[in-house]
């Protein structure tokens, strides 16, 4: 049996994987229809780099993440019409040169002790009362924006042409869409780490596809296999003292291939 | 200028190229109130274009569009696909561009003759059935003005007929102005008031009568097509005008234009 103290951190890393886990359903579900895991992997890619930044700014390391994906999401959605080259083409140069020049950067800062590992791949084990707040207040605005502007979010999503006839207006809906991305990733590094916070973004909303028949049953049950992954992840990385993003998101794949399965046998 | 301009909307000297190639010059358009204007032109004439820049979607180099004010548009657009990935009945696809009562939706699902995939994936719909959808989407919005890019596309000939009926029967009931584009000759409507025909400039225009029987809409789609127009009015046995005879009339409207001599060499081996 753990003791209390061991008790307080999983306790904190529980609650801050579920609190992401809630957020991450709506906001993935909405990357998937989108088609934007690609673009959201190279926001991703670029919280090192915003890390770095931060700590040679002395500024708070999760403002750092935000602005640094903020402007990168504002270079790329500016500059994609612009360079002839395929969206997935340009995604890949930002995607990876984001992370070389993080990881560059880092070498840099040899005065600062840095969990690199922690960065990349997550340490939800190290969730502070900070982190928590940051997970809960960042995923609570979130939230309310995503209810708020469901509608013309979805309406956007199906077709932005005919959006922007009907009078949305569908460069600020695409805007702000990409600033919650951005919001999210800063709270997900420190459950899943840079490298896979797309996975709990994507991962549970395809789960959920097979089950849903409106974009709402979609979004809840992604959030469900979410918080199922988080748990299970972390129970397992606790038990066999596995890292516990890689974790959480073997649970969330072994849940989609289950959902594939059950799906073909109930259709 | 003190005369009101009462079209809904209104083109003027619409231009725009893009590297360098124009792929609209000087075109002029209007939609008058319960109007119907059909754009026709080949493949590449810029119909689309011409459409995207009156609502406002592209932004043209040279010319100006103006609406009435507070004109309400409806458009139907020639494409959309839903992904796959995102589950959405037919009735919440509908409650997208507006949000209206399920009465509504229902009544005007029912207008269009779709009321049967209310609740059905929007992906699962047939062509037909999706145009529909599309158009009710369009009407929900309660429009003065419909704009609708190449209606009956995806949908089989008999469809297509009664998706015409269906439109005519809409500006009737709703008095409200329709502009629409087809690349097909057949797909006029013969209760079509004005008939622009467009090949990156206005050819010629006018009614549909006047229009198919104009030299330079004959030298745009060949002499066989100068019975189509009318497909939907009457049928009636194809009179095969002789194209060489109009062929020297409107050679200096088109002087210096590439597109008229393909024509012409078209018209001309199959009438040769």
């Amino acid at each position: 049996m753990p003791g209390a103290a061991m008790d307080d951190f999983i306790v904190r890393a529980f609650l801050g994987g579920l609190g992401l886990a809630a957020v991450a359903g709506p906001l993935g579900s909405f990357i998937v229809w989108r088609r934007m895991a690609f673009f959201g992997d190279a926001l991703a890619h670029s919280a090192l780099l915003g890390v770095v930044l931060a700590l040679l700014l002395h500024l708070n390391l999760v403002f750092g993440v935000v602005a640094i994906c903020a402007a990168l999401a504002l270079v790329l959605t500016s500059l994609q019409p612009r360079v002839r080259l395929a969206g997935d083409t340009v995604l890949g140069i930002f995607s990876h040169s984001a992370l070389a020049f993080g990881l560059v950067a880092l070498s840099f800062l040899d005065t600062v002790r840095l969990d690199l590992m922690g960065f990349l791949f997550g340490d939800i084990l190290a969730v502070t009362a900070l982190d928590l707040l940051w997970i809960y207040g960042g995923g609570a605005l979130v939230l309310a924006t995503l209810v708020a502007l469901w509608r013309p979010l979805l309406a956007v999503t199906v077709d932005e042409e005919l959006a922007q006839v009907e009078g949305l207006p569908v460069e600020r809906l695409r805007l702000t869409f990409v600033l919650l991305l951005a919001v999210v990733i800063a709270a997900a590094m420190k459950i899943v780490g840079a490298l896979l916070i797309t996975s709990l973004l994507i991962v549970p909303a395809a789960a959920a596809r097979g089950f849903a028949r409106t974009p709402e049953q979609m979004a809840a049950l992604a959030a469900a296999f979410g918080g199922l992954a988080v748990a299970s992840g972390l129970w397992l990385s606790v038990q066999f003292d596995t890292p516990s993003g890689p974790s959480i998101v073997v649970v969330a794949a072994i849940l989609f291939a289950f959902s594939v399965v059950l799906r073909r046998r109930v259709a | 200028m003190t005369v009101v301009d009462t079209a809904l909307i209104r083109g003027r000297g619409l231009g725009k190229s893009f590297d360098g190639r124009p792929v609209l010059e000087g075109v002029d358009l209007a939609v008058a109130e319960s109007e119907i204007v059909t754009v026709i032109g080949p493949n590449g004439a810029g119909k689309s274009m011409l459409l995207r820049i009156l609502l406002g979607l592209v932004t043209p180099d040279r010319g100006t569009v103006t609406r009435r004010p507070s004109v309400r548009i409806g458009y139907m657009p020639q494409k959309l696909i839903v992904d796959p990935t995102l589950p959405l009945p037919v009735h919440r696809f509908l409650a997208l561009g507006t949000p209206e009562s399920p009465e509504a939706l229902i009544a005007t699902l029912d207008e269009v003759g779709a009321r049967h995939v209310v609740d059905s994936p929007i992906q699962a719909v047939s062509g037909g059935e999706f145009q529909r959808v599309l158009l009710a989407r369009a009407l929900l919005r309660d429009p003065d003005l419909l704009v609708l890019d190449e209606p009956v596309q995806g949908v089989d000939v008999g469809g297509q007929e009664d998706l015409f009926r269906l439109i005519c029967r809409i500006r009737d009931s709703h008095g409200c102005g329709v502009l629409m584009v087809s690349h097909d000759l057949h797909l006029v409507v013969a209760e079509t008031d004005t008939v622009v025909c467009l090949n990156r400039h206005v050819c010629c225009t006018g009614r549909p009568e006047v229009v198919q029987g104009d030299p330079a809409y004959l030298a745009l789609f060949g002499a066989t097509a100068a019975s189509a127009i009318a497909v939907y009015a009457h049928r009636h046995d194809h009179e095969h005008d002789d194209a060489g005879r109009v062929k020297p009339a409107h050679d200096h409207d088109h002087a210096g234009h590439d597109h008229a001599h393909h024509h012409h060499d078209h018209a001309g081996r199959r009438h040769g």
